[in-house]
């Protein structure tokens, strides 16, 4: 009984959500409204029960450990302090930790993940004795169009005469290529997601298709 | 004669007779005693009076399993560059490892557990032969704790299931943390010299040193754009990614958003900053209502014009695409960081037949903003456009920083390539101990960090 409503419920919805394709109207909007505020009230029930209770709740004030804990549950109860103008300044102290927190652990992972892995990879071989023609190729195209897409992305040069001009170039060509595959191969994606979804119309709720 | 002839045909009709009777009973008999031969005596394995299972059983009993011996000493030792939350293990195989030793399985408990309180646990199993060193802490079901004294035991599991267990051994050390991870040292050394140059040029920026930067169309249209939408009397659109606050991308976003709220309080024109993350919202909050201030104009900001939406995905972009179907904003900005609800916002903004600028490192995101927007700012030019923007002499030297690090990052790429070429001629293309470009590539190999 109720998976059946349930069913229901959720072919109306995606009907109603797909209407947007003619235009924007009242069972759109219905739809919209309604997908926002199940979602907002659903996050909040889980960031209680998968968060504040097994993280805050039950090991501070259930069992008395871990009350370390409470400093940072203050630093985010400043938040609250928005709702009163009159000490609102208290609710950049986490804003600022979180920043500060933010960019200090991402620094040098970006620097070893996205600078000296990308270097190391980039040091490979032109060619290798006995090895197929085509990774010659390949190893070429890496290195040198590496060099290309780190020409385009100088700002503080003019794009012009032989080096930045021209490497500049090959920069955006080869970033432009690499967009066109990843462009292809996602929409490759998109398309079994709508696959996926027609066929919940027409197998679970119509049962055209087994 | 006659007689005689007449009684032996009498007495052949009988024998078909009773033939006839008799075989649907012999026939019934068979299908009883089934498919088993009704002549051999029935055999009940469970019964140990049973001469037939005895035997069998006997004979099994008769091969005594093989004498193998259980596996030597257990080594501990504390697992470098960690927090004290791993151990190193390592034990001497059994010496009859090849008379069907399968696995072997290393316990672990706490020496206050030898009352009984606590269960040996089997925090690994080795396959026999493999290797004999295991680090002790990744299982999350049985972490190890820092300062804790643990006992172990290896047993060695035979073909047929027997268990022959070593000896307990109390471990000789305790996880003890590092204060420095020694196998970062290349990414410190790294981020030491990359601050370096930002800061060195931060300071050439401040001398007044006159920095050039490059045109980037997307940043050259932000100005036009919200004059489009000024002239036009409609709002301007900032979507500031979807991403949570330590994300760079929604950093710089978040820096554009200032100067573009800056010209948007100037020219009056409404603005819409919806947002997924609540802690974005917040600073987004900050960040336009300063703007304003800035500006001159506080009395102009609207308390709603920056607002949480939810911090579900997909719903976020419906009420997105509501809002720019409804409200038709002139101007839209799509800058921070976008996962697969950038076609949809792009696509219903470009319906909609607004100007579009958008900006975001995701590589694999990139491709639908350049399709469906009027500019669109790729990986590091987001970063850049607040420098742009502002042409503040501490951002802009950050910029020609950055282009520094490019710099080197380029020298050395064309160091490999030059290595490469020379490995070639002197045979190090074939020989890796003679490859120059491996040697560099020692240099700044981190994969053991992975």
């Amino acid at each position: 009984m109720y998976e059946t409503i349930g069913l229901w419920v959720a072919a109306i919805l995606t009907l109603a959500v797909f209407s947007f394709l003619y235009k924007e109207n009242p069972l759109y909007r219905f739809a919209e409204h309604v997908v926002v505020g199940s979602s907002l009230g659903y996050t909040i029930v889980i960031t209680y029960q998968r968060v504040l209770y097994p993280r805050l709740v039950e090991p501070v004030f259930l069992h008395g450990e871990s009350l370390v804990l409470i400093v940072p549950a203050m630093l985010g109860l400043l938040y609250v302090t928005r709702f009163f103008p009159r000490i609102a300044w208290l609710s950049r102290y986490p804003m600022a930790f979180l920043l500060g927190m933010g960019m200090g652990m991402a620094f040098p992972y970006d620097m070893q993940a996205y600078i000296l892995r990308q270097i190391q990879a980039t040091l490979i071989p032109l060619y290798t004795p006995g090895a197929p023609w085509y990774n010659t190729l390949g190893a070429v195209v890496i290195v040198l169009g590496t060099l290309a897409g780190l020409i385009y992305f100088f700002f503080s040069k003019p794009h012009k005469g032989p080096f930045f001009g021209f490497g500049s170039k090959v920069g955006i060509w080869i970033i432009m290529i690499g967009f066109g595959a990843t462009f292809g191969f996602t929409v490759m994606g998109r398309i079994s997601l709508l696959i996926g979804r027609v066929q919940f119309l027409l197998s679970d709720w119509l049962g055209l298709l087994h | 004669m006659r007689n005689t002839t007449e009684r032996r045909f009498m007495l052949k009709h009988l024998e078909l007779l009773l033939l006839m009777v008799l075989l649907p009973f012999g026939i019934a008999q068979a299908q009883e005693v089934g498919p088993q031969d009704a002549t051999a005596p029935a055999v009940d394995s469970s019964n140990p009076s049973d001469s037939s299972a005895v035997s069998l059983d006997t004979a099994l009993e008769v091969v005594p399993p093989v004498e193998i011996a259980p596996p030597g000493a257990v080594t501990v030792s504390d697992f470098p560059n960690d927090a004290g939350d791993h151990l190193l293990v390592s034990f001497e195989p059994s010496p009859d490892e090849a008379l069907g030793i399968l696995v072997y399985r290393i316990y672990r408990r706490t020496p206050g557990a030898t009352d009984g309180t606590e269960e040996w646990a089997v925090v690994k199993t080795v396959a026999a032969g493999d290797h004999t060193e295991i680090v002790d802490g990744y299982d999350p079901d049985y972490l190890v704790t820092q300062g804790t004294q643990y006992e172990y035991r290896v047993a060695a599991v035979t073909a047929d299931c027997r268990e022959i267990p070593g000896e307990v051994t109390v471990a000789q050390v305790v996880g003890r943390g590092e204060w420095f991870h020694t196998e970062k040292l290349k990414v410190l050394i790294g981020c030491i010299i990359f601050i370096s140059l930002i800061f060195y040029y931060f300071k050439r920026a401040q001398m007044c040193h006159e920095l050039y930067l490059r045109p980037i169309p997307g940043i050259d249209a932000i100005d036009e754009a919200i004059g489009r939408a000024t002239e036009m009397g409609k709002p301007i659109l900032y979507v500031p990614g979807l991403s949570g606050i330590e994300d760079v991308a929604t950093i710089a976003s978040l820096t554009i958003l200032n100067r573009v709220a800056k010209k948007v309080a100037e020219y009056q024109t409404p603005l819409r900053v919806p947002n997924r993350d609540p802690i974005v919202y917040t600073v987004a909050e900050e960040s336009v209502k300063q703007a304003y201030m800035e500006a001159g104009r506080p009395d102009s900001y609207e308390a709603n014009s920056v607002f949480f939406v939810t911090d579900s995905q997909f719903a976020y972009v419906a009420a997105v695409n509501g809002l720019m179907t409804r409200e038709k904003p002139a101007t839209n900005f799509y800058l921070g960081m976008f996962w697969a609800e950038s076609l949809l916002l792009a696509e219903t903004g470009s319906l909609s037949g607004a100007i579009q600028i958008a900006g975001t490192d995701a590589i694999t995101q990139l491709p639908f903003f350049i399709t469906t927007c009027d500019y669109t700012l790729i990986g590091e030019e987001l970063y850049a456009a607040s420098a742009y923007l502002g042409r503040e002499p501490k951002q802009v030297g950050s910029v020609k920083g950055q282009d520094a690090c490019k710099g080197i990052v380029m020298t050395l790429v064309t160091v490999g390539i030059i290595l490469s070429l020379v490995d070639i001629f002197t045979g190090g293309a074939t020989d890796p101990s003679k490859s120059l470009l491996l040697k560099l590539q020692g240099l700044v190999d981190v994969t053991s960090l992975e």
